[in-house]
């Protein structure tokens, strides 16, 4: 279980500084997303003794926005555009086949760690619509029978990466 | 003062009346359906619109939240304001299920009163809302969130008024919901700090937060030949149960209530009041103990009540040693009945059924909070009934309730002295123990009982009594929210080793104390009117009393010589003493 102690110096020393001031939880906890990639739930909950603000509070705050993420982020972010074009083009189709072949909803991340889900606006390439991005990589007038080879080479990619950490461990 | 016109009526108001307020002065009531009396308002719903016209054009603003300005020209209704409030009403009746007859509002709920009233016969939307599992995990307090018409006013009490944050609203827009606060979704209502004082279902206009109807239970136990059912009704209960009958609030109706609950079935009749009277006793003899004798801390903290001996263990466990050790008169009316009464009558205790009638939800929760509530070797009491409940009881049996003639209870644990009877008002407790304490440290009787400086609705009520020359500095707080103030006071005064700035503080969860509890009559909703018409009845109840202090009371005495011998002696420590311990939230 992640704790206080887990965060960097510099971390501590800011939530500090901003422990008395009006609007702190957005501020504190964007930099712990920032460290985590998300907030960690016993985190929340040491911050809410730290800063005396109940959990009730924190949670209406990490809820509200959805900036916030409560689990931890997938290895493997698939971003799916959802801007106009794309949009037309079919995306929305596309997010509803992902959420079923990796049996997760938008924003969560599977039981591996390796994806997660998310629709993100406008990416700029409306004339290859409907476009999606995993990690850095593009992928460009996407079908949804493509959508099973994208997912494969990323887990094959996973399958080499843990071969080669096991030959080098021996 | 300022002038305006509502309706084509002349009004003059102070500065900061709202719109909703004024309209009453001229008679009319703007319907309303988040604001709350007892409540900042929060301009959710907007069913109140009205529209107003100055110098700035003609507006529809919200009556609840606006304040009436010099000149203004308000219309409270006009065919274009009714088709808008239909239209709100159209729009919340679009999230909200169709099922009026299942549910547990039925008849009492703001929003089927709204549809009547606007005439809603068809509903223009398709209907989206979406089942979604109720949450019934304390067992006492349920939530059905779809029901929910995002009011805030349970959010109000349970943050602000009770101090508890177990609710909260999470996420936005169409997607906002009130939920246990903590997680997304593994979070139960048992896990966060509820503490079941049942504020939030007292407030909910509608039935997304209802209490555990155990009605049921109480009919199969009556019917049950094996099973001795005796109940006991507690010192509110007299006071509210009226007004689901017609009655005024605040009109004592305890010889209808022996009368109603002997014709229910149940073999003895026996009153908390009296129980009470046990608790004053041994209350002021550790009040005693601890102030002249100084054997512990103080100062001493009253511990009648469920939801505050929680809201400590969970929140306070540091000031666990100020805590009576004195149970609360339900927990010593259930040992009494199964061990004293048994044996006078001759009933195997295992037979005795015992339900107590109580105007709380947390009482639900008490009877088994720890083994000491188990005290005479079964469940000291079986089951526990809001007033709501029995009032339901009653009317199923078609019982004219008003036409009944007063009886008689079974007088061995039912004879109370006026200060029984004032524990279900805030600062009763306090002012029902001063009067036994004066005169066990004086031996000497108080000129005048009243302690009018404990009364009424002042969220912290402070005063000191001079007994022989000793100040004796009391407190008595009630809505949550205000004890916070109280517990800092003391606990700097005990870290700096400073004087003491209390000797004796009363603690009750309810605003104006059980009167005001969760388990009381819906009827035209809660209210500081209300509460002080309640109180009012319990006073007058003591004043009528023949006896008005517990160590007066001959069946105190007898009961005393008879089976207890010592106040704090063993036997009272069995059956009348408890303990605490520190209890975690969020185990999850």
């Amino acid at each position: 279980m992640l704790t206080m102690k887990d965060l960097p110096e510099k971390l501590i020393s800011f939530i500090q500084t901003w422990k008395e001031k009006e609007g702190n939880l957005i501020m504190i906890f964007h930099e712990i997303q920032n460290h985590f990639g998300y907030v960690p739930r016993s985190i929340a909950f040491e911050l809410s003794e730290i800063l005396d603000v109940p959990v009730a509070r924190i949670y209406e705050v990490l809820t509200f926005y959805s900036q916030f993420k409560l689990e931890p982020p997938g290895k493997y972010i698939i971003s799916v555009c959802m801007g106009t074009a794309c949009y037309l083009k079919g995306a929305p189709g596309l997010i509803e086949e992902l959420e079923d072949m990796l049996n997760i909803k938008q924003g969560q991340s599977t039981e591996d760690g390796l994806f997660e889900i998310q629709s993100v606006r406008c990416i700029g390439c409306c004339s290859a619509a409907p476009v999606l991005t995993v990690n850095d990589d593009v992928y460009t007038k996407v079908e949804k029978s493509g959508l099973k080879d994208i997912i494969k080479e990323y887990m094959n990619r996973e399958k080499a990466e843990s071969n080669k950490a096991q030959v080098t461990s021996k | 003062m300022i002038k305006a016109i509502i309706d084509g009526y002349e009004i003059n108001v102070e500065p900061g009346t709202t719109i909703l307020d004024a309209a009453k002065k001229v008679q009319i009531n703007i319907p309303t359906l988040c604001y709350h009396p007892d409540l900042p308002a929060t301009a959710a719903c907007g069913i109140c619109i009205v529209k107003v016209k100055s110098a700035m054009g003609e507006r529809i603003l919200r009556a609840c939240c606006t304040p009436v300005e010099e000149g203004m020209e308000i219309i409270t209704n006009d065919p274009e304001v009714i088709v808008i409030r239909q239209n709100v009403l159209q729009l919340i009746l679009s999230n909200h299920p169709n099922e009026c007859l299942e549910c547990e509002r039925s008849g009492s709920c703001e929003l089927q009163q709204l549809a009547w009233e606007f005439g809603m016969k068809s509903r223009y939307f398709e209907n989206i809302y979406k089942k979604v599992d109720e949450d019934d995990s304390t067992r006492i307090i349920i939530l059905h969130p779809e029901k929910c018409i995002k009011c805030g006013r349970c959010l109000e009490v349970c943050q602000k008024m009770q101090n508890v944050w177990a609710l909260s609203f999470l996420d936005r827009g169409i997607e906002t919901r009130f939920a246990p606060a903590g997680d997304i979704d593994d979070v139960s209502l048992d896990d966060s700090p509820c503490i079941r004082c049942g504020q939030c279902a007292e407030h909910c206009p509608v039935g997304a937060i209802i209490v555990l109807d155990q009605t049921k239970v109480v009919w199969d136990a009556l019917r049950d030949k094996q099973k001795y059912c005796v109940v006991q009704i507690a010192p509110s209960v007299r006071a509210a149960i009226g007004e689901s009958f017609g009655y005024e609030p605040g009109t004592i109706l305890t010889g209808k209530l022996y009368s109603a609950l002997r014709r229910l079935g149940f073999k003895a009749v026996f009153d908390t009041n009296f129980s009470a009277d046990v608790t004053i006793i041994e209350e002021a003899n550790e009040f005693v103990e601890r102030f002249v004798h100084e054997k512990k801390e103080l100062p001493l903290i009253t511990t009648c009540c469920p939801s505050w001996v929680d809201f400590m263990e969970k929140h306070h466990p540091d000031m666990i040693p100020n805590f009576s050790s004195c149970k609360s008169p339900q927990q010593i009316m259930g040992a009494l009945s199964k061990t004293y009464y048994a044996d006078k009558m001759g009933i195997a205790p295992e037979n005795i059924f015992m339900v107590s009638i109580m105007p709380c939800t947390s009482k639900k929760f008490e009877i088994t909070r720890s083994m000491e509530m188990f005290s005479s070797g079964h469940r000291d009491v079986d089951v526990v009934l809001t007033t709501r409940e029995l009032a339901r009881m009653i009317k199923q049996t078609g019982l004219d309730f008003a036409k009944l003639e007063d009886a008689e209870p079974d007088h061995i644990l039912s004879d109370y002295s006026g200060a029984g009877t004032i524990f279900g008002s805030t600062g009763g407790v306090m002012e029902a123990a001063l009067r036994t304490a004066y005169n066990l440290i004086t031996k000497k009787e108080l000129d005048n009982v009243d302690f009018e400086q404990v009364r009424g609705l002042e969220g912290i009520k402070e005063t000191t009594v001079n007994i022989e020359g000793t100040e004796v500095r009391v407190c008595a707080a009630h809505g949550l929210a205000n004890v916070e103030t109280i517990i800092n006071r003391i606990r700097e005064a005990k870290e700096n080793g400073e004087e003491l700035p209390y000797h004796f503080v009363e603690v009750m969860a309810c605003k104006g104390g059980c009167i005001g509890g969760g388990g009381q009559p819906y009827g035209v909703g809660i209210s500081n009117e209300i509460r002080l018409k309640r109180m009012k009845g319990l006073y007058d109840d003591d004043k009528n009393s023949a006896k008005r202090c517990s160590h007066n009371n001959p069946y105190i005495i007898k009961l005393y010589e008879d089976f207890v011998k010592d106040p704090l002696g063993e036997t009272a420590e069995r059956y009348f003493h408890t303990s605490y311990r520190e209890r975690v939230t969020y185990k999850k």
